[in-house]
């Protein structure tokens, strides 16, 4: 099952579970939920494509005590709504659910209209906002679960993209799935597809992150202790993450390494992985650049 | 009813006095409106000012707070004395509203063009939990400039909130900038009822606070005066966010005694 499948799953199943949530969808993925909107008339909204209002909107639903989940393409939802979600949930202190689709470059054929690898820089401006990165259905599903009802204003940034196995993933904590001497890996959501054969074979350890914010510092920083080097592995813009990784290793001395996007339009089409293989976000290049880490 | 205007009036232009700081012509501009409907229209619960089943008032135009605070002070939501803290480091009582921290505050505005959205979602919710109460939001007629009120005024209409009523300051202090028109008809096209009034004539504010609709919500175009009441001060685009000295602020408590 896809993200974008187990994110109708999940939240139908919340819409019947729990009669506080509310689902606002900016006209995207409407089929999808043709039955919610049949079962949960009242609670499910394809509200249009007004995604400023959208968001403030949904504000004064959670002021009201419900529980909203506004949904759209993720450079309409965060970077043209990103005052409204700093305003009236971060500053107001309320609790919502904000889910895109596209990622960085799902939407590849499309154009740079519809690229987001900004997003969750952008969002680790605004003090409380939990930034969520799934590398699977199963852990969407899960985080989601997890966060959906916390009172705080979460971001979870779904993809095309997701890695052949599912970890056990909870919100905040990084998973440890490899030790290792010679240096650390931290891969970000889907990238870990990449990274675990990348690193095979290689006395390095891997990191998977799933929560950007809040950052799990501690894992971080015992793992960098044993190695005093580290490869950023993100599927955003590259050194997103930079600030919590220097943040978490303060008094620390480490050589860090960045995969990811680079700053600058993409301006060709195509397929997400065309795009993957013309920045570097592939095995080859990552484990070409991780023997030259431990080596150097 | 003028005796109690000119009383806020006067506890404004002091808390704007000390403090060094507000936007007195905003706050003089909306004062009737705000007064009309807290002590004649709005069912509020100044102990428990959260309560969902009640009614609620957003100011989106949020610079216009101590008009507000002004009207919750005389409301008994916190005393009257703390209006003199307005804007000091450790004040609840800022230059924009903060949800968080004033009693009777439902969002925290000052970024034109969020609070009214803010208040659609909450007449949403009401619709949505079967609660019978009213939402009452205030906008400026610049703040109309922003896409969201239009955004906002579609959602109105389209899903029917009858329980929503969009007041606007119609005092024209942006029209400088750029010019919003007939308000009136530019509501009615995005579907809803709308009222021309009087912003200072407490009888018809009264009669379209009260005013309910068939099927549509409501906007009350209320034609006001920027800084009313205080002639140096009316429609003078210097006292937009300034405070009096203490000589000016002498004259302008006697003109309003």
């Amino acid at each position: 099952m896809s993200m974008r499948k187990q994110f109708v799953t999940t939240v139908e199943k919340k819409l019947r579970l729990d009669e506080k949530v509310v689902l606002l969808l900016g006209d995207i993925g409407v089929f999808g939920f043709n039955k919610a909107f049949t079962d949960f008339a009242n609670r499910v909204y394809n509200i249009g494509i007004l995604e400023p209002a959208t968001v403030s909107l949904a504000s004064g639903l959670a002021q009201s005590g419900l529980i909203p989940v506004v949904h759209t393409i993720a450079p309409f939802l965060i970077e043209r709504s990103f005052e409204q979600i700093k305003i009236d949930f971060g500053y107001q202190k309320l609790g919502g659910n904000f889910v895109s689709v596209g990622a960085s470059y799902d939407y590849a054929s499309l154009g740079c209209t519809h690229h987001c690898p900004g997003d969750v820089g952008l969002l680790q401006n605004i003090p409380g906002v939990e930034i969520i990165v799934p590398g699977t259905a199963s852990e969407f599903n899960s985080l989601f679960s997890q966060a959906y009802d916390d009172g705080l204003p979460t971001y979870y940034r779904l993809s095309e993209r997701e890695n052949d196995n599912a970890q056990n993933v909870v919100i905040g904590q990084a998973n440890v799935l490899k030790t290792g001497s010679l240096a650390t890996v931290v891969a970000f959501g889907p990238t870990l597809n990449y990274v675990m054969p990348a690193a095979e074979g290689l006395d390095v350890g891997v990191l998977y992150y799933t929560t950007v914010s809040p950052f799990d510092e501690k894992t971080l920083r015992e793992n960098v202790a044993k190695t005093g080097k580290i490869m950023l592995v993100e599927p955003f813009y590259s050194g997103t993450t930079a600030y919590q990784v220097m943040k978490a290793l303060e008094g620390m001395s480490a050589r860090i390494e960045f995969i990811g996007v680079p700053k600058e339009f993409l301006t060709h089409y195509g397929q997400a992985a065309e795009h993957d293989d013309a920045i570097g976000l592939t095995v080859n290049n990552i484990r070409e650049k991780l023997e030259a880490l431990i080596h150097d | 009813m003028t005796k109690i205007i000119n009383k806020i009036k006067q506890q404004i232009l002091n808390a704007a006095h000390s403090a060094g700081e507000g936007h007195i012509p905003s706050a003089f501009s909306i004062l009737d409106l705000v007064w009309v409907l807290y002590d004649r229209v709005l069912k509020f619960d100044a102990n428990f000012p959260h309560k969902l089943n009640l009614d609620h008032f957003v100011l989106s135009k949020g610079h216009a707070s101590l008009a507000l605070y002004g009207v919750l002070a005389e409301k008994s939501f916190f005393p009257k004395e703390k209006l003199n803290t307005f804007c000091q480091y450790d004040s609840f009582l800022g230059g924009h509203p903060d949800r968080n921290k004033v009693p009777g505050v439902v969002a925290s505005t000052g970024s034109l063009g969020h609070g009214f959205p803010i208040a659609l979602g909450i007449a949403l919710a009401s619709k949505i939990q079967s609660i019978d109460n009213r939402i009452f939001c205030l906008v400026g007629d610049g703040e109309c400039n922003e896409g969201t009120i239009w955004e906002t005024a579609l959602l109105g209409s389209h899903h029917k909130l009858t329980n929503l009523c969009c007041i606007v300051d119609y005092n024209h202090s942006t029209d400088r900038a750029l010019e919003v028109g007939d308000l009136a008809q530019k509501f009615i096209a995005f579907g809803w009822d709308s009222l021309v009034i009087n912003g200072h004539d407490h009888e018809e504010i009264y009669h379209a606070l009260s005013y309910k609709s068939d099927g549509r919500p409501v906007a009350i175009i209320a034609k006001t005066i920027k800084g009313a009441g205080i002639k140096d001060i009316e429609n003078t685009p210097a006292w937009h966010h300034r405070p009096p000295n203490t000589d000016e602020l002498a004259a302008f408590i006697k003109e309003l005694a």
